[in-house]
This record gives structure tokens, sequence and C-alpha cells, in this order.
């Protein structure tokens, strides 16, 4: 017989929570055989491809599809009065505006779907593509969000009521008609009368570019109609297959039960792959039309043009402060430039996300946000570039301002933060701006980062750069970004989130078979981020099985219970919760089954690890394994045979990760050219389900935000085109631009949340852009600079220095 | 990014690609390493109904070092040049270059005489090969004829190269002194926001020979021989360096674009031209 392991033994062999277990996924991706959509190929299978507007505002003349239907091998030319019939030349949005599907008699943005092209191969489609001759009349482009604010020219007719009039959009009145919401979150008049007595007010408009999250594969579907026995099946890049089941349900009339969603292997989605986009209707109608499959898979330049560009917020700040430093105000004014359609990805309430989160880490006592949505000449969008909604643009805005705070009131930032925290003891805490902060223990976090990296050290450092840069010693400055974030993530409480109506909870279930190994699907859908890996952990502790033991499947919506997807660091607080719940009630009937075999009452058997013992005598035992045996094979009074279980969990709250981040940067005055020499990154998510995992994520999210500082951006010129349309231009770092990270951590659990996880994914992309940005700004401190606008690249850097008198 | 149907090809020698050439005259193109000419075609950019791949054709490829004399075939790869050590020993500066373009994938397949030919203002090539005062070999249907690499070039894609020949090999004398090639860009895999070449001879504490070209500053690479001679003469005081760089800025006309505006690039190149000579000198 083995020799008796001991209870240490046996938890490292389940490998559960807290053990760096290697992805198991990575043998598939790191051998090239992963399943993507454009790996899936069904017999008979056609090819979409898209006629796409060159101009950014036009009316369309006509469109003639004679000689593109002349081309052999080519099946179909689909146009807005194709899909008129069937109601589908125009499409919901996610944030309650519509889109059109295919133009309907204009366009709105350079790239917009004009015509969609069914041909038997990719290249016919291409070909056929050129010979579509759209007649169009140039109207007047708005590419900036104010002079759109101001202009005569119409850009959404459709929206307009009788005579001209503005009736209400999704979300209340509109101002103007290319206005599209105002939200408002705090107390207007306590903020300004605060602001007006207090003893010092920061001001500055703090503006987010507009960018792209540019996942490695792009957006696509192979949608597949079965009209023999009326059932669809949508292969594609979902973030959110269930929810993507219903919304197509809804704007087809197909009944659910008549409609597989399928998300295989995705290849990133960074909120890429949250909304539903026009190639997908078409490709659905194409294939209703033709009886056959049609794929559809965008290409790079029309994914950076088209599907989803984030941010894009031009946030305007006040912040006061008594002259000792203690904040007493914050007010924010935001005009949110969304395109030509409203297209946010935002639970339906929040039309500008959880930006009013921007209180970010301090106890900000009155608090104003207003937000107004705008429609401009460019592609509709504004999804959480890996973030929960609006969280970055939040934690860039307040993390910028109290740097400019600091340099009003001529003191250190780090010091600022330290004064300004919510305190460990005010958890769970209320923000001015409505939020309750789960837990937080910001001072320890931010002592430990500044203690890392010896903060005073590099300040002296610093000084002394200074000295030798006027003395002309050297023609390089350093720069120390400070950033201290709180996040919110895990949307969220169906009381207050949904997205068109579906409640934004998420689900888990489990079956065990046997032998002792089990099964257990989710409503989330990974993208690269594990689950696989780090669910089967959840459960190995929660069920004392081990991890390689459970196989976890997500996303095909005729197998995995309804959940809302992942996106905005949801899958381990919602999924996650709903995993450790559904894996207690597993528990709670393998208890009753080993009292029954250990012939003992059911309170008189605990669970210890891998087993229920009975208490007291922990010789007497027997093994999940044995228990699972037993519950398919052994008839037992009044216990069902089987061992499932599956949970639904609606969070209690939101749940916020935290962290302190420090940039150490070296910026050549002359050329512009920025070096990172240090970033140190401490992130407090809670409960830590796998340190290996969470490190990678780290890595990701500060590379995805160093992108975004140091230059990502879609830059569009006056005529609306697109100046940044390939990956020559649009900044996609490599290993060579990115710098050596050090991660840290502190725990702080979530209390709410069955096993105090938190989320991670987006942490390091939501602390580390402004982490980038303030290390610009404050290189230049010294030398008179308040702010500077991302991106950080070479030329920008170098119009700042130039400003600044730094070349002569 | 899907190209247009095209027809390909993949004759042994020299004859086969100049008859499917006079063939087919501007709808024929060669193929070298197809890091410039396959993007064109599937941005649909260059519309190529016929393409010659110059891949199995005999003698286009190898470096030879002869005495003070270097010879590259067309169909050397980048990747060839920064892994010969002779041509390491006898042209450092080729080396030095060639790290600095694109990324290692592109480099085993980008080849020289693609990069010169290409005509593209951000090709890295042509710029150096006018520093060294190369000259490029040409095959056509009336036979070989040799062009200085300095009258190359007339504006963006436009050489005086004829359609219906190709360029077989570069050549050039080993440079003596002192060398640099200093280059500016965003990141891994971009062209240059400025970069500039420069050869230095130095004979007693003074500067007795120069040679300076930029790249990617006008339509066209710019060799500026007003501002290597700023520098012949001197012993490369901050005058004679600050005489060279105010007269490279009068030969550039630099654009506006996505890596920055005017005034910038023209800093930018006047910075990087200064390093480059400091560099150079440093290596006399
Ligand atoms: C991501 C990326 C980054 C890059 N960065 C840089 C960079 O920083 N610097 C740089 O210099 N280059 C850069 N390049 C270009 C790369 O070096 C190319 O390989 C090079 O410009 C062309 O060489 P090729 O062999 O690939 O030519 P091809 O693409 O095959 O051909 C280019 C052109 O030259 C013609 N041609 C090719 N060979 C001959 C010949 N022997 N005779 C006549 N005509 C010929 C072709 O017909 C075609 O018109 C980059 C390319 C990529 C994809």
């Amino acid at each position: 017989m083995n020799k008796e392991l001991t209870r240490e033994e046996r938890a490292d062999a389940l490998g559960g929570m807290g053990c760096k277990r290697k992805r198991v996924e990575d043998a598939r991706f790191t051998q090239g055989k992963g399943n993507y959509v454009d790996d899936i190929k069904l017999p008979g299978m056609l090819q979409g491809d898209f006629v796409r507007s060159p101009y950014a505002h036009a009316k369309i003349v006509s469109i003639d599809a004679s000689a593109a239907l002349a081309l052999d091998g080519v099946v179909a030319v689909l146009t807005a009065e194709d899909l008129a019939p069937l109601g589908l030349h125009w499409m919901p949005t996610l944030a309650g505006d519509k889109q059109m599907v295919l133009a309907d008699g204009k366009v709105l943005f350079q790239g917009q779907e004009v015509a969609f092209v069914v041909a038997k191969d990719r290249y016919i489609a291409a070909d056929a593509v050129e010979l579509v001759e759209v007649e169009y009349e140039e109207l007047p482009v708005l590419t900036d969000p104010f002079a759109a604010m101001e202009s005569d020219v119409v850009l959404r007719e459709d929206l307009l009521g009788e005579g001209g009039s503005l009736p209400d959009g999704a979300h209340g009145p509109r101002k103007h008609h290319n206005h599209i919401f105002t939200w408002e979150v705090g107390e207007k008049d306590a903020t300004e009368q605060v602001l007006q007595e207090a003893d010092v007010v920061a001001e500055e408009m703090v503006y987010y570019h507009r960018t792209h999250p540019c996942p490695l594969e792009t957006c696509g579907c192979v949608a597949s109609m079965d009209k023999v026995n009326g059932k669809l099946t949508l292969h594609g890049t979902f973030q959110a297959p269930h929810a993507i089941r219903t919304v197509v349900s809804l704007i087809s009339g197909i009944e659910e039960h008549n409609i597989r969603v399928i998300s295989p292997d995705i290849g990133g989605g960074f909120g890429n792959k949250v909304g539903a986009y026009p190639g997908y209707v078409c490709s659905v109608v194409a294939s209703i039309v033709t009886g056959v499959p049609v794929k559809w898979v965008e290409d790079r330049m029309e994914n950076l043009m088209t599907t989803a560009f984030a941010r894009d917020y031009w946030m305007k700040g006040k912040i006061s402060a008594t002259k000792e430093g203690k904040i007493t105000g914050l007010w924010c004014h935001t005009t949110a430039d969304h395109g030509g359609f409203d297209a946010c990805a935002d639970p339906t309430k929040f039309p500008a996300g959880f930006m009013n989160i921007c209180t970010g880490s301090y106890d900000i006592p009155t608090a104003y946000l207003a937000v107004d949505g705008v429609y401009t000449n460019k592609a509709p969008g504004g999804v959480s570039y890996r973030c929960s909604f609006r969280v970055t643009e939040a934690a860039y805005f307040i993390e910028r301002m109290i740097e400019i705070l600091a340099i009003e009131l001529n003191m250190d930032a780090a010091e600022l933060r330290r004064i300004n925290f919510i305190k460990k003891e005010q958890f769970p805490y209320q923000s001015a701006l409505g939020w309750e902060y789960d837990s937080g223990d910001y001072h320890t976090a931010w002592d430990k980062a500044l203690k890392a990296v010896d903060y005073d050290g590099l300040r002296a450092e610093q000084a002394q750069r200074v000295e030798d840069y006027k003395a002309g010693k050297t023609r390089k400055l350093m720069g120390i970004g400070l950033t201290h974030f709180t996040e919110i993530v895990g949307a969220g409480p169906v009381k207050n989130c949904d997205i068109l109506g579906l409640g934004m909870f998420d689900s888990c279930e489990i079956r065990i078979h046997p032998t002792g190994s089990a099964i257990a699907r989710l409503g989330t859908i990974s993208q690269g981020q594990g689950h696989a890996t780090t669910f089967a952990q959840i459960l190995a502790t929660e069920i004392g099985l081990p991890a390689d033991s459970i196989t976890i499947e997500e996303g095909d919506t005729d197998t995995a219970p309804y959940g809302l997807g992942t996106y905005g660091s949801r899958s381990t607080p919602v999924a996650g919760a709903a995993t450790a719940m559904a894996g207690r009630k597993i528990r709670a009937k393998a208890q009753m089954i080993a009292a029954y075999l250990l012939e003992v009452h059911d309170d008189d058997v605990e669970f210890d690890v891998d087993r229920f013992v009975v208490k007291g005598a922990p010789e007497k035992f027997k093994t999940m394994k044995e228990i699972a045996f037993a519950a398919y094979n052994q008839a037992i009074p009044g216990i069902e045979p089987g061992l499932e279980a599956v949970s639904y969990y609606d969070p209690p709250n939101m749940t916020y990760p935290f962290g302190a981040y420090v940039c150490v940067m070296d910026i050549d005055v002359d050329t512009g050219v920025t070096e990172i020499r240090r970033f140190y990154a401490l992130d407090d998510c809670g409960t830590r389900i796998n340190p290996m995992i969470i490190e990678g994520q780290v890595h990701g999210g500060l590379t995805e935000a160093l992108a975004v500082a140091l230059g990502q951006e879609i830059a569009y010129d006056d005529m609306g085109n697109v100046k940044t349309g390939t990956l020559m231009d649009f900044f996609l770092p490599t290993a060579w631009e990115v710098p050596n990270y050090e991660t840290d951590h502190t725990v702080t659990p979530s209390p709410h949340h069955p096993i105090g996880a938190k989320g991670v994914g987006e942490s390091p992309h939501v602390g580390g852009v402004p982490c980038f940005s303030n290390a610009v700004n404050d290189a230049f401190r010294a030398f008179g600079l308040r702010h500077t606008h991302m991106p950080h690249d070479h030329w920008r850097i170098w119009k700042t220095a130039n400003g600044l008198g730094l070349h002569g | 990014m899907i190209p247009a149907a095209f027809e390909y090809y993949r004759p042994k020698d020299m004859a086969g690609v100049l008859s499917v050439l006079q063939e087919h005259g501007d709808d024929a193109r060669v193929l070298a390493g197809g890091h410039s000419l396959i993007p064109m075609m599937k941005l649909r950019m260059a519309e190529v109904p016929h393409l010659i791949d110059l891949q199995d054709v005999e003698g286009l490829g190898g470096i030879s070092v002869d005495g003070d004399t270097v010879r590259i075939g067309a169909m050397t790869t980048q990747h060839d040049i920064i892994d010969n050590a002779a041509l390491a020993a006898a042209a450092p500066i080729m080396r030095e270059a060639s790290l600095q373009i694109a990324d290692p994938q592109v480099r085993y397949m980008g080849t020289v005489g693609g990069n010169v030919a290409n005509g593209d203002p951000g090709n890295d090539m042509p710029g150096l090969m006018q520093c060294l005062d190369a000259t490029f070999t040409l095959v056509g249907p009336d036979g070989e004829r040799t062009v200085e690499a300095r009258d190359f070039y007339e504006a963006a894609y436009m050489t005086d190269r004829e359609d219906d020949e190709i360029l077989t090999a570069v050549s050039f004398k080993a440079p003596k002194g002192g060398y640099a090639y200093e280059k500016q860009k965003r990141k891994i895999g971009d062209y240059a926001t400025a970069a500039a070449a420069v050869l230095i001879t130095k004979t007693d504490g003074k500067c007795s020979a120069a040679s300076i070209a930029m790249t990617n500053l006008s339509d066209t690479p710019i060799w500026s021989e007003a501002a290597a001679e700023a520098l012949v003469g001197t012993s490369l005081d901050d005058a004679a360096i600050a005489a060279a760089v105010a007269a490279m800025l009068g030969d550039i006309d630099p654009t506006d674009d996505n890596r920055g505006p005017v005034e910038f690039k023209r800093h930018a190149a006047s910075i990087i031209l200064r390093r480059a000579i400091e560099t150079a000198w440093s290596r006399a």
C-alpha cells in the first residue's frame, strides 16, 4: 500500500487555488493546433466580403452590382435594399441606438459597409468587391465632436422627428441633432460651490485619444442555416455567445432554440469582440438566402477601421483641495466622440459605462460628472479595450488630475495621494459618485511600492538629472510615473446591470463522472485568459478532485448554461463565483453520500481537502472519487443518483481591484525617444487563483498600456480618412519595445465574493496607461509642464519639449 | 488584403526572366524577397498580372570580397549580409545598417536587389549605396550596363531602371576609415523617421574625406555632397559639424506623415546626422 499522504501533499496533488498550474490550453496553441473561426471549413461554404465606403460622409446615389454578379463564382451581392424587406438593413446596437447593416442611402464613416459580396472563394469575393460600382455624393465631414455640436450638418436624419424636432434618445433628451445623450452623476451645485470656496483648484482638459483593441485574430463568423431542420449554427469570434444568440433571435425572428452559437478558440478579444457587427448579420442572411454556410472574416485594415474603436473621451476636469492638500471636490465634464452610431458596449443603464469610478482611490467628499455623447463621421464602437466599461478613461482622468493638483500645490505627487487615499477602515466605502467599494488597503500597497523602488532615491536622482541638464551635461530627462488605481469590475448585479435587458449574472454547470473526473461548463468564454486552467483550480479546491481531472468547456450555447460572456474582468468575479457555488452544491450532496457510506449522520462528517472524514476520526473517510462512484452506482435511500449541480450567480456588488505602479523613464529631449528603465507593478486582485496566470495577465496588460500611452491611436484627417489603418502606423509593441516588468502583490480579498477573488485581466491596462503617461509628464514638470496629451510618440514629445523652449 | 489574380513564373535563368518581361512589358514584374511587393499587391496598390520569381535564377546570389572590391548579388538577403564575416570586415557599415532594417523575419526574405530597386524612399539600402558610392549592374534585352547609385533615383518608385531590366548586383570599394549608420524609428519593423549613413576618413587628425547620405527625408535618398564637404579639412569641431548639418538640411525635403510634422523631421535629421558623424569620427 502507498504511504499515507499528508494533508499538504493531498492538497498539492489537487492543483487547486493558489498554485502555479501550467496552462492546459498552451499545448494546442503552441503547436498550431488551435481551432479558430478561420479554421472552420464547412462543405459548400461560401465567402463574404464587403464593399466599403471610401468617404466619411456621403450620400449613396446608386449601387450597380451587375459587373460583380457577372463574374464567375459570384453568388450574390446584398445591399440595404435586399435586407430591407427582412427588416435587417438596420440593427439595434448595445447602446440602444440602431446602426446600418448596409448603407441605407448614406454613409457615416470611412470603411462603412455598403454591400456584401458572396462568392465561391475568398479571392473571387475580393475581385468582385472591386467590380461593384457605387456612386457617392460627398457631404461635409465632421470629425471633431465640439464642432459637431455646433454644426448645421445633420449626421443622423433618421433620428429627427416631425419638422426636424429632436425626440428623446435611448438615454433621454438630446440637445442638438448631433448630440446623443447627457449622463449626469453626483451633485452639480454642491460641487461647484466647493470649487468656488476652495483654497486651490486645478483645472485641465485631458484628452484620451481614440485607439483600438486590435486582437491578433480579427473578427469573423461562419453562418450555417440548415433549411431542413430550421436550425442556424453561427460560429464566431464572440466574447458573449449567449447574448449573441438572443440578439440574433430577436432581430431575425428565428426561435432561440433553433440557434446555436459557438465561439471556438478566440485569438484575443480585449473588447473588440463584444459587439454585433454587420458582417454577422450579412453572413446569416446570406446563408439563409443561399442555403449553404457563409464565412466572413475581416482583414486587419477592416478590423482597425471599422469594428470597435476604444476611448475618444475629452475630459475637462477641476479638482479642489485645501492648502494642505486634502481634496475637497472633483468636477468632470466629458465630451465623448461615439462616431456615426452609438454602438458602445456598456450596461444599458450606463451610457458612459462606469466613468463615475473617476474619484479613483481617493476619499473625495463631493463630486459631479457629466458626459455628453456626440455623433461624428468616425467608426462606431466605444468598447472597453482591456478594461471594464470606461474604467480606463476614469483612471487616466483622476491620475492625471492628481498629478496636476500636485503641481498646483507644489507638492510631491506620492504624498498627495497618501493624504487622500480612502483608509482601510472606511471600507465598504460609499463614493460620492454612487459606488460602494468592497475592500481595499491602499496605504499598505502604496508604501510597499514606494519602498520597493526606493522612491526617495529616485527623486534625488531626478533632481540631480535636472541639474545636469541645466548644466549642459545631458540631453536626457528622467520621469517618474506614479499611479494608484482602483477599478470597478465584475458587472454585475442584475438590479442595475443589464445589456439590452439581459441581466449580467453568470453561470456554471458541473457534472461529476462516476470515476471521479468532471466536466464544468460556463457562460463565459476564454480569449486567452486561461479559463480552462483557472476554473478547474477553483473547482479542485471546492470539490476535492484534481484540476487535471476536470474539463472546462465554454462557448457552445447548446451545451453551456446561459451567461453574459467574458469582458470587463467579469469572468472570475461572476462566473468564478458561480463555479465555486456550484462546487459547493456538489459538496453538499457528496456530504450526504459520504455520511451514508460511513454510516454516520450528515453532520458527523466534514470536508477535508479531497475527502469527507468522520469528525474526530480522520482514519474513517471516503474520498471524493469514491463518493462519485457511489453517487452513480449505489442505491442510496432518499438520494437521487448522479452528482451534478448548476449555479447562476447574481453578484451582490462589483469588485474593486486596485494597484500601485511606478514607472521610471528616460526621455531624449531632442528626438523624443523614450526608454523605460524600470516598471514596478503591485496588483491587489484579492484571492490569487493562479499566480503564474496573474503574472502573464499583468505583463500583457502593461504591454497594451505601453502601446496606448506611447503611440497607439486611430487617427483621422479632416476628411475623415483613417491615417493609421495598418500595423505599420498602428503601434503594436514587440518584445523589443517592452521593458522588463517587476510584479508584486498584496492580498485584500473581496468580502462578498465566495472565494474573495476580484479579477485581474484588465488592472494592468487600467493602471498602466496613466503610469506611463505620468512618467512622460513628470519628466517635464521641472520645466513648467502641467499636462501633455497622449499618445506620447516621438514627435509629440519633441513638440512638448520644443514648446517648453528646451531646444534652445 | 487579398491580391488580384496573377500568373506565376519561376524561370531558371536570366533569359527566361527577360523573355517574360519582354512579352508582358508593364504587366510583368520580378519578385525577389516579396516583402515590399507582396504587401503592395495585397493592398491592390500594385497590380501585377505576371509575377516572375527570381528565386531559382542562377548567378544572382553571393557576396564576394576581392581585395578592396565588394560585390553583392541582387538576391542576397539582408540576413546574409549580417551573417557574412568577410563583408562585415570589409564594410562594417553594411552590417550595422542591415541590423536596423525591419525585423529578423523580414530580413530572412528581403534582398539587397529588391531593396535598392524598389525605389521606396523609406528603404535604407539606397542611401547606404549612395554613401558607399556603389555601382548597380543591370541586365536587359540589350545586355549589361552599370549605373551609379548616386544617379539611379529619380523620384519615389521612379528609378533609372527600365521595366525590362533586372538589377543583378551592387558593387563598391570597401570603405576606409570610420563609419556609422544611425536611424530613428518608432518601433521595430518601422521605416526611418530619419536615418544617416556616414563615412569619414581621418588623416593626421583631420578629416580627409567624407560621404553622407540621408534616408526617408525626401522622395529619394539624399547624398549630401555639401554636408560632406563641410567636414573635409576640419578636425570635426562643433562648428564643422554644425556646418555639415546645416548643409544637409539644405538638401532634404521631408513631408508630414504619421512619423511627425516637417519641423520635427528636420530636427530629428539634424540630431541623427550629428550622432552619426560623431560615431563615425570616433571610429575613424
Ligand atoms: C514590416 C516590414 C518592415 C520593413 N522595414 C524596412 C526598413 O526598415 N528598411 C528597409 O530598407 N526596408 C524595410 N522593409 C522592406 C524590406 O527590406 C524589403 O524586403 C525590401 O524593401 C525589398 O526587398 P525584397 O527582396 O523583399 O523585394 P520585393 O518585394 O520582392 O521587390 C520589391 C520591388 O523591387 C523589384 N525588384 C526586386 N528585385 C529586383 C531586381 N533584382 N531587379 C529589378 N527589380 C527588382 C520588384 O519587382 C518590386 O517592384 C520592410 C518590410 C516589411 C514587411
